[in-house]
């Protein structure tokens, strides 16, 4: 299982890739391999706010529906267009191809409470 | 080892595959009136795909699929939950007398006191049954009753000025007891039961603002919640109701009645207690039973019995109003009432016994080679876990095995409070022969998981088909047949 | 008990299998306080014999449709069925089977759902169809709240002409749902509903616009001009087809520009009995599938690459999504959608077509007669498929009830779904009534009050 040093990650298994005042978040390899084969894959409109916390989509296998959550509060400058037509690519390329949303920060302070990839291994293994 | 049948194997293609143009598999009498010519812009065109096949095509294809089905009267069923138990043949033979199946749902009551008749009866038997007065014959099938039932609760609430919000449903429920208390408008507050729901654990999430609480009795572990009465008074206590879900009666009949229990409203399930077909998901029947404070809520229309006889009652001025069209699954009420007429009041009795009595031997037989995570006394149905299983083999291993066998699987990964369950309702109807195969069976499965669990994981390989790739069609879901020239 | 295999020996093996010494120990967690202290109050148990003549006598205190001329519709209709229904759904494999969750051994039930699918939308030009659900009423319910789900909106608007049944049925789902019902008119002179009533009633909060077609009173809605004003406001259009043999002759929904396409299937080869089981078809399109209610049967592969069918997109459905399901439902009706395959495969292209000529032009033929007697009108201009409305001087009670006493069952009394039609009657005329049957009723009507 990977966990890339480079990014952030939240306890709902969300990943954070923080450029700016901008932050790429995804689904993490733990947990794509508990949800088995994503089938499915819904992403909200561009320009939807977000609270930290609050769904902004919902990942599908075959058996089991997630919702996946804003880790910070932000606005919804662009959206992975070509991941709803792929679901599959959420399980071959979680940290890259499967990026799902790019938000832009409205309280950097709220990057402070992520976990690093040390941090978040060990909470992954403590789930097992 | 004892495998199932492969019977004949037989290629059978989509219907729309067999279309030959021209083929007719009708014959109408000629038209005794002149052709009348519909207005030439309301007229559609040929249905693009529609087959054309003869009667003999239609016949053929039907039976062939037929035969790729397993039924009850295939073989064993033990599908924890759905209680397949035996259909009785001369059931279908009463829904189907042309003074039942050739009568209009809008014919005066005065034409049809017949079926009045039979759905009064059946009312009042279904009452004595579950020691609810007032009963309700309308709903299709078991969550629409439930949602009738749940409904009932909120206007009661209601009309008391009342807007609770809440209703507590435990964690062993079965997942139409959540979504239908959401189409209800509330929020569902789960609450955890380690097997047995206690009192003091509703107490704890009970209070003014709790609508309902949904319980099912035995609960889908098979087990007895014990601490029912004083349940139903916590939550009395503070205003609340209790709804039952009666998927499970088959396991009280005779012996103890949810409306004695103080349940409020509880459906009952006509095509698993009393013997209904399931015809292949349904149809099935949902009536629902309810104390006296209730009975002005209940859908309309309600059969009653005056001075000239039986009637539909519309004029129910708090009802909840209607839940679907005309007045219930009549067949399958039929159907039921003819059930209840042969076994009488000391044969459910005993179809509750011996359903109890074949699941507990079912029980001894496999728990010494499966893992029973919950061990008090078994009532009708018994949940194992694939804890043990070797191999690697998990619980859909198991299911699809048993298959290559000749039986029906369990209900699998059901209840959630079970990793990896199967449940395994035997009903009355099956001998001790047929349930010492069946465990006979399941007890070599256990050991080739451990010697050849390859045997497990690529099962089943008797029946036509292989395991289907439900992750394809899920992806890109192909939900009807498309023409090779047609769009879309 | 004959279902019940048990010999006393057999109890006495098995109580000494499970290690108790009576049946009655295995009820110990009963508690006494609970338990019944009394048999159960029933009549005693028949044989096979007295229960058939308990159910000839229940039976033969019902007026049926072979022994009474009927023109009694409404919702429900007395079609021709062919033998070969009953005999094929007689097959057991098909009607003790359960919901396919185990495909390998449900092929048979998967397929035809598949096919049923399949014809339910090519009957109404959707995409996709669901695996049918109760009824059409219930499945009119569902379509109000899918509008609701796909639009995020909560105001819906439904038409007077709908089906009064449907319309209390979606009255009831929606009572604690925060949806917000309004009644768009009917045109007085055409029946149709009043396109001028919806327009000013459309607006960006409605989810959608809900129509008959054909309507309550017969009617061939303008199912057109209803989706384009529904359209322009962002709202769907949900057209309700209480009798779908009109869909063998007249244009599909789906080309008229429908959006869910649900209705009541019963007309496919089901007995009437007495109002039920019937089935709910219920078909939308490509953008809307996963808002779908109810169960879905999708093609796929095994393992060696053969095709098969399995249940699929579970995760819209209760026992994944629980309270955030998009519907409470867990059943199909699928013996009755089996039915409903063989009739149409039956029927074929050709047959249902004719079929459905033959329902209008008897309705036509008894609709002119009617018309022209004195005393009688058919107060509305818009087309009919097999039914239609008339007005009787006299009054409806006061003309059914004659009509009752000459041994035919004319019509339903308008009065007790709309107030408003005291002098009114809905008259249907299937390809099951002769013209013999017509001119007796058309005599009957115009020998006035004896």
């Amino acid at each position: 299982m990977e966990f890339p040093e480079e990014l952030k990650y939240t306890e709902d298994h969300e990943w954070l890739l923080v450029e700016d005042d901008v932050v790429t978040v995804g689904i993490t390899d733990f947990a794509q391999d508990s949800l088995g084969d994503v089938v499915f894959v819904e992403l909200p409109e561009v320009g939807r706010q977000f609270e930290a916390g609050k769904p902004f989509g919902v990942v599908e296998s075959v058996k089991a529906v997630s919702d996946v959550y804003a880790p910070i509060s932000g606005e919804v400058v662009e959206i992975n267009e070509e991941l709803p037509d792929a679901p599959e690519v959420l399980n071959t390329s979680p940290y890259e191809d499967a990026w799902m949303v790019k938000l832009r920060i409205s309280d950097a302070q709220e990057l402070e409470g992520l976990m690093d990839a040390d941090a978040y291994r060990t909470f992954v293994e403590e789930q097992e | 080892m004892r495998a199932g049948t492969r019977g004949l194997i037989l290629k059978e293609k989509l219907l729309f595959e067999h279309s030959t143009p021209g083929r007719k598999g009708y014959r109408l009498p000629t038209l005794d009136v002149p052709e009348a010519q519909l207005p030439e812009n309301l007229e559609r065109a040929e249905i693009t795909g529609f087959p054309e096949l003869s009667e003999v095509d239609v016949v053929r294809h039907f039976t062939r699929l037929s035969t790729w089905n397993y039924g009850v009267d295939s073989g064993f069923y033990p599908l924890g939950s759905c209680t397949m138990k035996y259909n009785p043949k001369v059931n279908e033979a009463a829904c189907r007398l042309s003074g039942f199946a050739q009568v209009h749902p809008m014919v005066p009551d005065r034409l049809a006191q017949g079926a009045l008749e039979m759905m009064h009866d059946l009312q009042e038997a279904l009452a004595e049954i579950s020691g609810l007065p007032a009963l309700t014959l309308q709903p299709g099938a078991g969550a629409h009753g439930e949602l009738a039932g749940m409904l009932v609760i909120r206007a009661f609430h209601e009309a008391r000025g009342q807007k609770r919000h809440k209703v507590i449903i435990p964690d062993t429920a079965h997942g139409t007891n959540p979504a239908t208390a959401a189409l209800c408008g509330y929020q569902v507050v789960p609450v955890a039961s380690d097997g047995i729901l206690t009192a003091a654990a509703v107490a704890e999430h009970m209070d003014n603002e709790v609508a309902a609480l949904m319980i099912t009795n035995p609960n889908t572990l098979g087990l007895f919640e014990g601490e029912i009465a004083e349940i139903c008074k916590v939550v009395h206590d503070q205003g609340g109701l209790v709804y039952c879900d009666g998927a499970n009666l088959n396991a009280l009949m005779g012996i103890a009645r949810p409306g004695d229990m103080g349940i409020d409203v509880m459906h009952f399930n006509l095509h698993k207690t009393f013997s209904t077909p399931h015809g292949g998901g349904g149809p099935g029947s949902g009536p629902v039973g309810v104390s006296a404070e209730l009975a002005p809520f209940l859908p309309v229309p309600v059969v009653v019995r005056d001075e000239d006889g039986f009637r539909l009652d519309f004029d129910r001025p708090r009802s909840i109003g209607r839940m679907k069209g005309f007045h219930g699954h009549f067949g399958v009420l039929v159907r039921a009432w003819a059930y209840i007429r042969t076994m009488g009041g000391a044969g459910l009795r005993e179809a509750t016994e011996m359903a109890v009595l074949n699941a507990n031997y079912v029980r001894a037989r496999l728990e010494p080679a499966f893992h029973l995570p919950y061990k008090r006394r078994s009532l009708h149905e018994v949940v194992f876990s694939d804890r043990d299983l070797q191999g690697g083999c998990k619980t859909l291993d198991v299911a699809k095995r048993l298959i290559d066998y000749g039986f029906h699987p369990p209900t699998v990964y059901f209840p959630l409070v079970v990793a990896g369950a199967l449940m395994i309702e035997p009903t009355e109807t099956e001998s001790v022969e047929a349930l010492d195969e069946f465990c006979e069976a399941m007890l070599a499965i256990v050991r080739e998981a451990q010697e050849d669990p390859e045997l497990l994981k690529q099962a089943p390989r008797v029946p036509h088909i292989r395991r289907l790739d439900e992750t394809r069609a899920a992806r890109k879901p192909r939900l009807r047949w498309r023409a090779e020239n047609e769009n879309g | 008990m004959r279902y019940i295999p048990h010999t006393a020996e057999d109890v006495r093996r098995m109580l000494q299998t499970v290690g108790v010494d009576s049946v009655d120990e295995l009820f110990v967690e009963i508690p006494d306080s609970v338990r019944l202290q009394r048999p159960l109050n029933l009549d005693d148990s028949l044989s096979e014999s007295e229960l058939l003549v308990a159910l000839q006598e229940l039976a033969q205190r019902n007026a049926t449709v072979s022994q009474t001329a009927s023109f009694l519709g409404a919702g429900a209709y007395n079609h021709f069925i062919p033998a070969v229904i009953d005999h094929l759904v007689s097959r057991s494999e098909f009607y003790t089977a359960y919901t396919p969750y185990q495909p390998e051994i449900s092929q048979g039930t998967l397929q035809a759902i598949f096919e049923y699918q399949t014809m339910i939308c090519q009957l109404t030009g959707m995409d996709a169809a669901n695996a049918s659900m109760y009824d059409g009423a219930s499945a009119c319910a569902e379509g109000v709240l899918m509008a609701c789900r796909a639009t995020r909106r909560r105001r819906v608007l439904l038409s007077r002409g709908l089906h009064p049944e449907y319309r209390s049925t979606v009255q009831t789902y929606c009572r604690y749902l925060d949806v917000e019902l309004e009644e768009i008119p009917v045109d007085a002179a055409t029946g149709r509903t009043d396109l001028k009533a919806l327009g000013a009633a459309l607006d960006q909060d409605c989810a959608a616009v809900v129509s008959g077609y054909p309507n309550f009173f017969g009617i061939i809605e303008d199912i057109g001009s209803q989706a384009k004003l529904a359209h322009e406001h962002g709202a769907r259009l949900v057209a309700a087809v209480q009798e779908p043999i009109a869909l063998g002759l007249l244009k599909s929904p789906g080309e008229l520009g429908a959006d869910i396409v649900l209705g009541e299937g019963q007309s496919f080869g089901l007995p009437l009995s007495f109002g039920g089981p019937y089935l709910g078809f219920f078909a939308a399109r490509q953008k809307d599938i996963r808002t779908l209610p109810g169960r879905l049967v999708g093609e796929t592969l095994d393992l060696e690459g053969r095709r098969g069918f399995v249940l699929t997109l579970a995760t819209r459905e209760q026992h994944i999504r629980r309270e955030r399901a998009t519907s409470n439902i867990c059943s199909n009706q699928g013996l009755c959608a089996l039915m409903a395959t063989i009739y149409l495969s039956l029927m074929g292209k050709t047959g249902l077509r004719e079929v459905a000529q033959h329902n209008f032009s008897k309705t036509q033929y008894a609709k002119e007669r009617i018309g022209a007697l004195q005393g009688f009108k058919i107060p509305f201009s818009g087309p009919t498929f097999n039914e239609f409305v008339v007005k009787a001087e006299e009054g409806s009670a006061a003309v059914l009830s004659r009509l009752e006493q000459q041994g035919m069952l004319g019509g339903i009394a308008l009065e007790c779904f709309y107030p408003e039609f005291d002098q009114h009657l809905l008259v249907c005329v299937t390809e099951q009534n002769s013209r013999g049957q017509i001119d007796a009723l058309v005599d009957a009507l115009a020998g006035g009050a004896s």
